[in-house]
């Protein structure tokens, strides 16, 4: 396990920082570059698991069989989150290369999986959905959020609790990817807490059914979150600075 | 002037309530009623007329009717019967154009709902808002109407259709089927429960009046508009309804017997969208057809007259020979008479002018300078010398002239009066709503821009009084606001609260209005940065730079500003308490995580410059054993998740709302019979935790009376029958607990006086912190046993939920991570709005628990029951109030200006989404939930700030002057 310091996180004085060398320069943009191609990717998954079921499936619509998107477009972005982030070698390099090892990582990380679902589930409860009835919609919700947030955090830090606190307290980012992941994580959440704004609307709309418009403001947010973190990484580069490892 | 934040607070707040209360007068126009609750009766009419003899006989004609059949169609817009859209109804179309029969375009008057146009076509008067608003409770119609007047006259009524005729008028039909207009996608069905009942009843006999509701064009309207392809079956459907109603009273019609009536009406119109409930002319404009062989058969199509929709009640009225209901405001229809001999037709409008004329007098003091009134008089003396000279025996030319004048001055006088009273009526008086409206605004404006002066570390605001009443603009503002006031006041037409106010008040008024102008202009200027620098170091510059705002405090505002913009939504108005849920589990979540982020950076960063201050405490503390320390911070930790359990827990005690109002919850559960030892148990529960909850800060001997207290409030439910004593025999009948509710009040009492007497010697002999605390805590748990006694035994777990958050969240989470008094006094009214909804009130007055107030009450006494229902029902936010001036100025030592800075915040976060309803009430003033989701809600937002200004007195009181502070 990595060692931290963190004399940064307490002093955010972004004045008083020394400039950054030309060399980190072409690093961000590489990095940045790469984040922003790996996000489209992301995206362009998110978009192939809602139009391919229709083409396949026949009665799909994302309202109507919205579970079946659901379960579709988290597959997706799983298997692709996990693919890009392992491709690009962004996961923190392990310090064992035993097999053991790797599958004790594994079962960490699947098990973490099933406790975020958990964990988002309790929340969603708490929150006021039905306990018992359409308890299948509100765990589905909780793997969708999970898929979106939790999944990331382990493709990116690992099944590493402490490193997680880390990057989600203030001023804990360590590199653009911890940035990058804050922003998105955040803008799934608000998402889906924006997403049940409408729900008490009397409208008797399709997607006021529960959970299609949380799981649809999630998706929104994530997609937002994706889009917005390079961008936002890109205007604020000057002004970004870490403590690198 | 200088003043201290809580006065200030606390003034701004009582202006407010007056200016609310000034638009609520606005709002809510006073009905015209007759002075005299009875209803009228056929022995109180006038006697006909006659001049120079004692009075003629006081009987009344002939009627000119003896079965009246009324069709209502719901949402039957004038063009569907008789405009180009009219072909749709071919039947009612020829009988309008060929046969016996009068069309007319009835005017509704907004709003344009079901049952206030039901209210309207039965009574004749026009419905006021605040009518509905207080008759929610008991939704049978009382005022005088036609159903009642012609079941007392010996009628037997047949109804079938909407059921709001049967909750309005119950045990007024002989016979009667209630469809419900629930579902409004069934536009079917509704009306085959309707047409099913008739073919029986028309074969029958024993049956005076029909009185027909179908539903189905409205809830068609609602779905798709009245253009849609389903109107034109709907209408063809109606018209069919129609030819069989004819076709069987013309078949049923016997030489030599009075003649039958059948009336088509709409109750309301439609706009193109299909929705109602404003004045737009597509709503207002309904059709009303009068079919009997009593009129003339007409030669072709003639333009529609116009009348107004109540004029049906005293056609009706009179048509089947009863007496005009006392306050309707209608006029017969004069068409209607027009076979009858030329007595009878003055005779009838000599009644319906006796009754108009009597309605002016009970409700305009000055009736004597109407002009109706007076044509009204002198067509009663014309009658008068008419009459004599018919019962002569003249029957010359000469006669019958005179007779079409006297005629014709009634007809004048009626029209006259009728618009006198209708214009009283049914309308917002907008002029003071606008200067409610005003009022409040300045004032919410001032309280905003103190804001930083407020909060700041003196907390003291310093008001430009004295400079802004002496200086120029400030008389110039009196006089242009005295003279805007007499133009309105002389220039409006209805009646206008404000102008009937006596001129010193007025006055009073416009110089506090100027005055606040005055003084928020300076305050402006102040403000600016190239404003005249009146204290050159203004605290908000000096600490504006340091002004960031955490996750928490984001939330706080986006929650506080967002609710009040969610109330625009009737959805969320009636949805309210899903909103509050919402914040409150966010705010939840927010704390937690800044507890996780305290308790885990200081337990990983210790070598960190941060801790040094905890460091420093830590030393201070460090006779603690560590074991404290560590169960200390899993509390803290786990106080959060546990208050969010708590929540859920709660909210699914007492389903409210509209859209999830009906879904079992755990109330029902419990309440059934059945489960009556789980109820005693679990009430028994929540007052031990109670006590133990709230004796720790009293003294012994309130400890004592709290104990016996709660143990009186179990034995009170327990006699009336809500709970079971172990000891008690099953067979004992239920009573109204009297005697246990009285032995509680006396130690509520008695706790309430031991609190009050530690406090006053606290202000007065010995300045004593801690006798202060004291104190208050034990006024603060008098008001906890109190509650207790009022709450049903079901709700007691919201109660006892209440208490251990508030020790919890005081004890480890307000105390612990140095919250400021802003964000603890934001917390405690979020949590006091859920707590409202968890008691299980909702904002419809169909909740308030009016039972409560008789709880030691032998009967109804006004003065004690409006106080009790009022304290049960806002119990929630009172109670998290109370704790915040408790937890507040026992804070005191870390904040001396704590209470203050409380006291501003509580009273911005009232007045702000105070200030918006109204404005939103006024802009929705024609929205079609104006009566059922928006009127109600003003009432609870005024009821909450009127409380929540006595809860700012309160604080006022608490808090010590920053000398005595100091000793």
């Amino acid at each position: 396990m990595r060692h931290v310091t963190y004399e940064q996180r307490h002093k955010p004085d972004i004045w008083n920082r020394p400039h950054i060398s030309a060399e980190a320069a072409i690093m961000w943009d590489h990095e940045i570059r790469a984040m922003a191609s790996s996000h489209s990717i992301i995206a362009a998954s998110v978009f192939m698991a809602t139009v391919l079921p229709a083409v396949l499936v026949p009665g799909f619509s994302v309202y109507g069989t919205h579970l079946l998107w659901l379960y579709s477009v988290s597959a997706a972005v799983a298997a692709v989150s996990v693919s890009v982030f392992w491709l690009l070698g962004i996961s923190p390099p392990t310090k064992k290369h035993t097999l053991g090892y790797k599958l004790s990582r594994l079962f960490r990380s699947c098990l973490y999986f099933f406790l975020s679902c958990l964990f988002f589930h309790t929340v969603v409860i708490l929150y006021g959905a039905p306990l018992i009835e359409s308890a299948l919609e509100t765990f589905s919700l909780a793997v969708l959020l999970t898929s979106l947030t939790t999944l990331r955090c382990l493709c990116v830090l690992g099944p590493n609790v402490q490193a997680w606190i880390r990057v989600f307290s203030r001023h804990g980012a360590m590199s653009v990817w911890d940035t990058c992941l804050q922003i998105t994580v955040a803008f799934t959440l608000i998402g889906a807490w924006l997403g049940a704004f409408p729900i008490p609307l009397d409208w008797d709309r399709p997607w006021q059914v529960w959970p299609v418009s949380c799981s649809l403001g999630a998706m929104i947010g994530y997609l937002t979150g994706l889009v917005v973190a390079p961008a936002w990484i890109h205007y604020h580069r000057k002004q970004l600075t870490y403590k690198c490892k | 002037m200088r003043v201290r934040s809580s006065v200030f607070a606390c003034f701004i707040l009582i202006f407010e309530v007056l200016g609310v209360a000034l638009f609520l007068r606005g709002f809510f126009p006073v009905p015209v009623k007759s002075s005299f609750s009875s209803k009228s009766k056929l022995s109180d009419l006038p006697a006909e007329p006659l001049a120079g003899s004692p009075p003629n006989s006081t009987r009344l004609p002939q009627p000119l009717f003896r079965r009246v059949v009324l069709m209502v169609v719901d949402a039957l817009r004038d063009d569907f019967v008789i405009g180009p859209a009219g072909s749709h109804m071919p039947y009612t179309r020829y009988l309008v154009e060929k046969g016996s029969s009068h069309s007319f375009v009835a005017k509704a008057r907004p709003p344009t709902v079901t049952m206030p146009r039901i209210k309207a076509l039965t009574t004749g008067s026009i419905p006021g808002f605040i009518d509905v608003v207080m008759n929610l409770n008991s939704p049978a119609l009382l005022e005088d109407n036609l159903i009642w007047q012609a079941k007392t006259a010996g009628k037997r009524i047949v109804f079938y259709g909407d059921d709001t005729w049967v909750r309005l008028f119950p045990k007024h039909f002989m016979e009667y089927d209630g469809t419900t207009s629930f579902f409004v996608s069934d536009y079917t069905e509704v009306d085959n429960n309707v047409t099913r009942h008739l073919d029986s009843t028309l074969k029958r006999d024993d049956w005076d009046v029909l009185i027909l509701h179908y539903l189905g064009l409205d809830h068609i309207g609602h779905i798709s508009g009245p253009h849609s392809s389903l109107v034109r079956p709907k209408l063809l459907e109606m018209d069919d309804v129609l030819k069989k109603i004819h076709g069987s009273l013309v078949s049923k019609e016997a030489e030599g017997s009075l003649p039958y009536l059948l009336v088509l009406c709409g109750d309301h119109g439609m706009t193109e969208t299909g929705s109602h409930g404003g004045s737009s002319v597509p709503e207002v404009n309904t059709a009303l057809v009068l079919i009997s062989p009593a009129f003339k058969r007409k030669a072709g199509m003639e333009r529609p007259g116009e009348v107004e929709q109540v004029d049906l009640a005293p056609t009706l009225a009179l048509g089947l020979g009863l007496p005009v209901p006392q306050n309707s405001v209608g006029r017969v229809i004069p068409g209607v008479l027009e076979e009858r001999s030329l007595r009878d037709q003055l005779r009838f409008l000599h009644l319906n002018g006796h009754q108009l004329s009597c309605l002016l007098r009970d409700s305009t003091p000055d009736y004597q300078k109407e002009a109706g009134f007076e044509q009204f008089r002198v067509a009663e003396k014309a009658h008068g010398s008419w009459m004599k000279l018919y019962l002569e025996g003249n029957t010359s030319e000469v006669l019958t002239n005179m007779g079409k004048k006297v005629l014709k001055q009634y007809l004048e006088a009626l029209a006259a009066m009728s618009s006198a009273l209708s214009k009283q009526l049914g309308k917002y008086d907008m002029y003071s709503m606008i200067a409610g409206m005003v009022f409040v605004f300045q004032l919410l404006l001032v309280l905003l821009l103190a804001m930083p002066e407020a909060l700041s570390s003196a907390a003291a605001v310093d008001l430009p009084v004295l400079s802004s009443l002496l200086s120029l603009p400030f008389y110039l503002l009196c006089l242009l606001l005295a003279s805007v006031h007499v133009l309105v006041c002389t220039s409006a037409e209805s009646s206008c609260y404000f102008c009937s106010l006596s001129w010193g008040l007025v006055f009073a008024a416009v110089a506090f209005s100027s005055a606040m102008f005055c003084i928020l202009i300076s305050m402006v200027t102040r403000r600016l940065p190239f404003g005249p620098a009146v204290h050159g170091k203004s605290p908000v510059r000096s600490s504006g730079g340091e002004w960031s705002l955490s996750e928490l405090d984001v939330l706080l505002l986006a929650g506080t500003v967002g609710h009040t913009l969610s109330l625009a939504a009737s959805s969320f108005v009636e949805e309210e308490h899903q909103t509050w849920y919402f914040l409150l589990n966010t705010l939840c979540l927010a704390v937690f995580q800044d507890v996780c982020r305290k308790y885990f950076r200081e337990q990983r960063g210790s070598g960190d410059e941060e801790e040094h201050l905890l460091l420093s405490k830590d030393i201070r503390s460090s006779a603690h054993p560590k074991q404290e320390v560590v169960s200390e911070k899993w509390l803290a930790l786990a106080t959060p998740p546990f208050t969010l359990l708590c929540c859920r827990l709660l909210r699914s005690l007492n389903q409210t709302g509209v859209q999830w109002a009906h879904l079992p919850d755990v109330s029902h559960w419990i309440n059934s019979s059945e489960h009556k030892t789980v109820l005693s148990l679990l009430s028994a529960l929540c007052l031990l935790l109670i006590y133990l909850l709230v004796q720790r800060r009293c003294s012994l001997v309130s400890k004592v009376a709290l104990a016996l207290g709660l143990l009186g409030v179990y034995s009170y439910r327990a006699a009336v029958g809500s709970v079971l004593f172990p000891w008690q025999r099953s067979g004992r009948a239920a009573s109204k607990g009297t005697v246990e509710a009285r032995f509680v009040y006396v130690f509520v009492l008695g706790i309430l006086f031991s609190g009050t007497k530690d406090l006053l010697r606290s202000q007065i002999v010995t300045a004593d912190a801690k006798l202060k605390s004291r104190g208050l805590w034990e006024i603060y748990s008098g008001l906890v046993l109190l509650v207790s006694l009022l709450f049903r035994a079901h709700n007691l777990p919201v109660l006892c939920c209440g208490l251990l958050i508030q020790t919890l969240m005081a004890q480890f989470i307000w105390k612990k991570l140095h919250y400021d008094a802003a964000q603890t006094t934001i917390m405690h009214y979020w949590f006091g709005q859920a707590f409202f909804y968890f008691q299980g009130n909702s904002n419809n007055i169909g909740t308030v628990d009016i039972s409560v107030g008789f709880v030691g009450l032998e009967s109804y006494i006004e003065a004690p029951a409006i106080f009790l229902t009022a304290l049960s029902t806002y119990a929630g936010p009172l109670l998290w109030a109370c704790h915040l001036v408790c937890y507040l100025s026992s804070e005191r030592e870390r904040s001396p200006v704590a209470v203050g800075h409380g006291c501003y915040c509580l009273a911005l976060l009232r007045s702000v989404p105070a200030a918006a309803y109204i404005v939103l009430v006024t802009v929705l003033r024609y929205h079609l939930f104006i009566w059922s989701v928006f009127s109600p809600k003003l009432l609870y937002e005024s009821m909450h700030l009127l409380l929540t200004a006595g809860v700012c007195l309160v604080f006022i009181t608490m808090e010590q002057s920053p000398g005595s502070s100091k000793s």
